[in-house]
């Protein structure tokens, strides 16, 4: 269909070679991985693959043993999560992030607030709900209002005002932790739409973490399936269906289970 | 409304449904208002309350005497009640807010029994309070105490210092209090006024609002209480924002406390704050605060205490013991609680709307 797509500028980021290991376990085996400008990676693996450690490195909870971690051409070791937000690194966990009180608005600009009448800080609610009507249309994120409290939302839009307000701060690389868990079909169509959205308008390239297959092939362009700390499989999705995607995981997965099973002989 | 019309021209006689469906929705946003106004609800019953008392007391109950007295149930109760609304909105409590209250005119009486004057007394003793309440925020954000735990304790402590320093004697006359002589314009303004504690409550209680309502650190209020993980991802300083809002309550307790104080004239060390605490507590349930943290509001904690004063001075008008004024309390309390849930209830339900 489409033609591979070539690289002028440096991927959004790249994975060289990394290992992690907690005492005597290890965790990452040597981890090889690309996420290409504007791209929506999926990331899939069972428990104890190692994609939540992995990620944990990319947004700075953890630091790698060995091997590298490049961000747009530029080698970097994370030692702090202010550390990877300054590189342009955001996480957004699932239905952790908005304050169920707030309304959306005040929920878009926590922690960056516009405040008026200089010292005594108080809250300048018109631009803000200026701002926030302005940014989510730009965006396509609907809610019913930017007055509703976020715990009116349902869990889409949640999900939604998250990652707006996420992408807000303008990063380079998006996280996102399980985005469709608990969502129905109209939910999900919501925040595939708001992903791929953001990806092609070039605003920022996201790995999405996930252990759906279903949910990743519609959501990506291209799946990282992890296993034993490798990633063993690295499959375009539009080359691909659902069920040939599927079959390549399970026949990757029996011979890498052979591998471990001839190694352990 | 235009959905009325068609069948207007069908049935020109007939009431066009679009009244009723007006009627509807009116009543829906009536529902609404009620909803996120909390404090509409004790505004009435508070006005009910005035009317029910003026028809069986008459002059007596409306007259300056009593609305002074039941002002006076209310000033201590709502002066706590408004720190602690900031408290219950961050999910934590303070109860030893009550003792504070009754402990800044024992630092200021003690500094000025050391000869120093009056003013600086008076700061001196707030500062007191407002290291209580560092104290109190600190143990419990630094050391994982559950504040109920740390104020608990807090307040013990507390007594125990009014009654160690006092030597269980009365302290009189308090510093500015009206039997040091013919009271001037500071003692009056800091409490010997009839009506001046009150005031100093709905200013508090105004100030309170704006803060909650209107400013950056009422939004990281809010949003430490309704979800503390999520707010300290979002760059709230979470932590600090506790220990401030310990240090407010306290802070207010025992401002108001002095004022207090000079109203009365006399400390006895063998008050116990606990008594105060709990009404306080009483009064931010009835004004509409949860204790479950994300909501609340300081007019309705106001209203909350001023609702328990006329509660308190009118029963004792219209001749009902004292006794029966606690089980009457406690109705309230827990109608409101029940009210408070079923509107929570109300707000989830209202997805998606």
């Amino acid at each position: 269909m489409s033609v591979q797509p070539t690289q002028p500028t440096p991927p959004a980021l790249e994975v060289r070679g990394v290992t992690k290991r907690f005492g005597a376990l290890v965790v990452l085996r040597g981890i090889d991985l690309v996420l290409r400008q504007g791209e929506v990676l999926g990331l899939v693996g069972d428990n104890g693959a190692g994609k939540s450690t992995l990620v944990k490195i990319l947004s700075g909870f953890h630091q790698q043993d060995e091997g590298d971690v490049i961000v747009g051409g530029e080698r970097v070791r994370f030692h702090s999560v202010r550390a990877a937000r300054a590189h342009g690194i955001e996480t957004v966990y699932q239905d952790l992030a908005l304050i169920p009180q707030l309304p959306v608005y005040l929920n878009l600009f926590l922690g960056h607030e516009v405040t008026k009448l200089g010292p005594l800080r108080f809250l300048d609610k018109s631009s803000m709900r200026k701002l926030s009507r302005q940014y989510l249309d730009e965006i396509n994120v609907r809610v019913p209002s930017i007055d509703a409290e976020a715990e009116q939302l349902s869990g889409g839009q949640r999900q939604a005002v998250a990652v707006a307000r996420s992408v807000r701060a303008a990063p380079k690389i998006l996280l996102l932790d399980e985005p469709l868990a608990a969502m129905g079909a109209r939910e999900s169509k919501l925040i595939i739409n708001l992903v791929k959205d953001l990806a092609s308008s070039g605003r920022v390239s996201i790995i999405v973490i996930d252990h759906n297959y279903a949910h990743l092939f519609e959501l990506c362009d291209r799946i990282n399936v992890m296993q034993g700390g490798r990633i063993t499989l690295d499959q375009q999705v539009h080359e691909t269906s659902l069920e040939n995607l599927t079959e390549l995981m399970i026949s990757s997965y029996r011979s890498q289970l052979e591998e471990i099973s001839s190694d352990g002989a | 409304m235009h959905s009325g019309a068609p069948s207007d021209i069908a049935a020109p006689v007939a009431r066009p449904p679009g009244q009723q469906r007006e009627a509807a929705s009116i009543l829906r946003r009536v529902l609404r208002l009620f909803l996120y106004q909390r404090e509409l609800t004790p505004i009435l019953i508070t006005v009910g309350l005035f009317a029910y008392f003026t028809i069986r007391a008459g002059s007596t109950f409306t007259g300056s005497l009593s609305l002074s007295s039941a002002s006076g149930y209310a000033g201590p109760i709502g002066a706590i009640a408004v720190g602690e609304v900031l408290l219950l909105v961050l999910a934590e409590i303070d109860l030893s807010a009550g003792q504070v209250f009754l402990f800044a005119p024992w630092v200021m009486y003690w500094m000025h029994n050391l000869g120093l004057p009056i003013a600086l007394s008076i700061l001196i003793a707030l500062a007191v309070c407002g290291g209580v309440g560092a104290v109190n925020g600190l143990i419990t954000v630094r050391l994982n105490v559950p504040s109920f735990v740390t104020t608990l304790a807090m307040n013990f402590v507390l007594f125990g210092l009014v009654l160690i320093y006092s030597s269980d004697a009365e302290a009189s006359p308090i510093p500015l209090s009206s039997s040091n002589g013919s009271p001037g314009f500071s003692s009056q303004f800091m409490g010997s006024w009839l009506w001046s504690e009150i005031l100093w409550v709905l200013v508090i209680t105004i100030l309170g609002t704006v803060l909650l309502r209107r400013t950056r650190f009422g939004v990281r209020i809010i949003a430490t209480g309704g979800n503390l993980l999520g707010a300290a991802e979002a760059g709230v300083p979470v932590r600090r924002v506790k220990v401030w809002c310990f240090v407010l309550c306290s802070f207010l307790a025992g401002l108001v406390g002095i004022v207090d104080a000079v109203k009365y004239g006399s400390l006895d060390p063998g008050n116990f704050g606990v008594d105060y605490i709990l009404y306080a507590v009483g009064a931010c349930v009835i004004g509409g605060t949860a204790l479950t943290g994300g909501r609340g509001t300081v007019i309705g904690a106001f209203i909350g205490a001023i609702l328990i004063g006329i509660l308190e001075d009118g029963l004792t008008l219209i001749g009902v013991s004292t006794n029966d004024f606690y089980v009457w309390v406690g109705v309230v309390i827990i109608f409101a609680m029940a009210l408070n849930a079923q509107f929570d209830r109300l707000i989830a339900r209202s997805r998606g709307t």
